[in-house]
């Protein structure tokens, strides 16, 4: 079982990774549409590799709202 | 353009079109989508599609496999041009839009339903976004072969309409209802795991290696006697003609309703990260 500090932190990590922003810039409450300037078809991208990585499926209504990486952590955690 | 659309009619092996191309090479069929940004099907796409429909009966003699694949990073397909859709309907009276979209329709089907009743082995090989229209698209071949980053979806009940490329029927043919209900009715989106899961899709692959397995099954296939695997195929892949007509009919009659409306301006006009969800 992964704590949320755990979930959080490998979200960040891979976020990072994948869309090339200096983990550094990348906050636990910032805005992560901005923070990785990603649009629409980018989004869905994120959501697939959050699934693939942590093995969970996130129906996208649930996420609707959330902006910051520290709820979308909150909510991939209710699904380990 | 039209040296190449009538040379594809009379059967040339290859074509180079705005939309998308097709080669044969080694008795497989490739057929690559290339419209930025996601492949969405309006006009030019469905007049070229229609081009491919019309060559296929030629190519098929020389092919015993189809493979329709991106070429797009994004995705397979992101679905109908829904902003040629909404600019189009906008522009004229409503009776006429709709007869506009049941044109629109009726010539998409007839596509998707030759490419289902191909005698070949068709599959596709799916990456990225593959939604609404793309996913119909997808579901209309015999395999569907997705890159794990592929995501699935019919968005349309968030637009207030129904799928209208065949989809219901399609799903219904190959999936449980109650799964059908689920995707349909939530319009949720979905990975390649969950597709392979539910038995949308044959083989999961890594990000990037769908065309390759794809090619990969369609060297396999060429080893089989073609006529056995045509006889096969006609046996257990009926084609749904009737409920797909009825799919035309309903979908012509949400479109004209004022939530159907707002939710294709709605959606045109976002720039929300998330332009699906109401």
């Amino acid at each position: 079982m992964e704590t949320a500090e755990k979930t959080l932190d490998e979200i960040l990590a891979l976020a990072a990774a994948h869309f090339k922003v200096p983990r550094e810039k990348l906050t636990p409450d910032g805005d992560f549409f901005k923070a990785l300037g990603i649009d629409s078809l980018q989004t869905l991208d994120l959501l697939t590799r959050l699934e693939n990585h942590f093995h969970v499926e996130l129906p996208d209504y649930e996420l609707q709202g959330v902006t910051d990486f520290r709820t979308l952590a909150g909510k991939i955690q209710a699904r380990l | 353009m039209g040296s190449a659309a009538e040379g594809a009619v009379s059967g040339v092996k290859q074509f180079k079109g705005q939309a998308l191309s097709w080669e044969l090479t080694n008795g497989v069929i490739e057929l690559a989508l290339h419209r930025e940004p996601c492949n969405e099907l309006g006009s030019i796409t469905l007049g070229e599609l229609e081009k491919f429909a019309a060559a296929l009966a030629d190519l098929e003699r020389d092919a015993h496999a189809l493979i329709i694949y991106s070429e797009m990073k994004s995705g397979f397909c992101a679905g109908a041009d829904l902003r040629e859709l909404y600019e189009r309907s906008q522009a004229m009276e409503m009776s006429e839009a709709v007869r506009g979209v049941r044109d629109f329709l009726e010539r998409i089907h007839h596509v998707l339903n030759v490419i289902d009743a191909a005698p070949l082995t068709t599959i596709a090989a799916v990456h990225g976004v593959t939604f609404g229209g793309g996913f119909e698209l997808a579901l209309a071949c015999d395999l569907i072969i997705a890159d794990k980053m592929a995501r699935f979806c019919f968005p349309e009940l968030r637009l207030g309409l129904i799928p209208g490329f065949g989809g219901i029927p399609r799903l219904k043919r190959d999936l449980g209802n109650a799964v059908v209900r689920d995707l349909l009715l939530t319009g949720r989106s979905f990975n390649a795991s969950k597709a392979q899961q539910i038995g949308l899709v044959s083989q999961v692959v890594a990000e990037g290696e769908a065309l390759r397995a794809a090619r990969a099954t369609a060297v396999q296939l060429g080893k089989f006697a073609r006529q056995t695997a045509v006889t096969a195929k006609k046996f257990i892949k009926p084609i749904p003609y009737d409920e797909l007509r009825q799919e035309i009919d309903l979908f012509c009659e949400l479109f004209p309703r004022p939530a159907v409306q707002a939710g294709l301006k709605k959606f045109v006009e976002s720039t929300d990260a998330q332009p699906y969800l109401p």
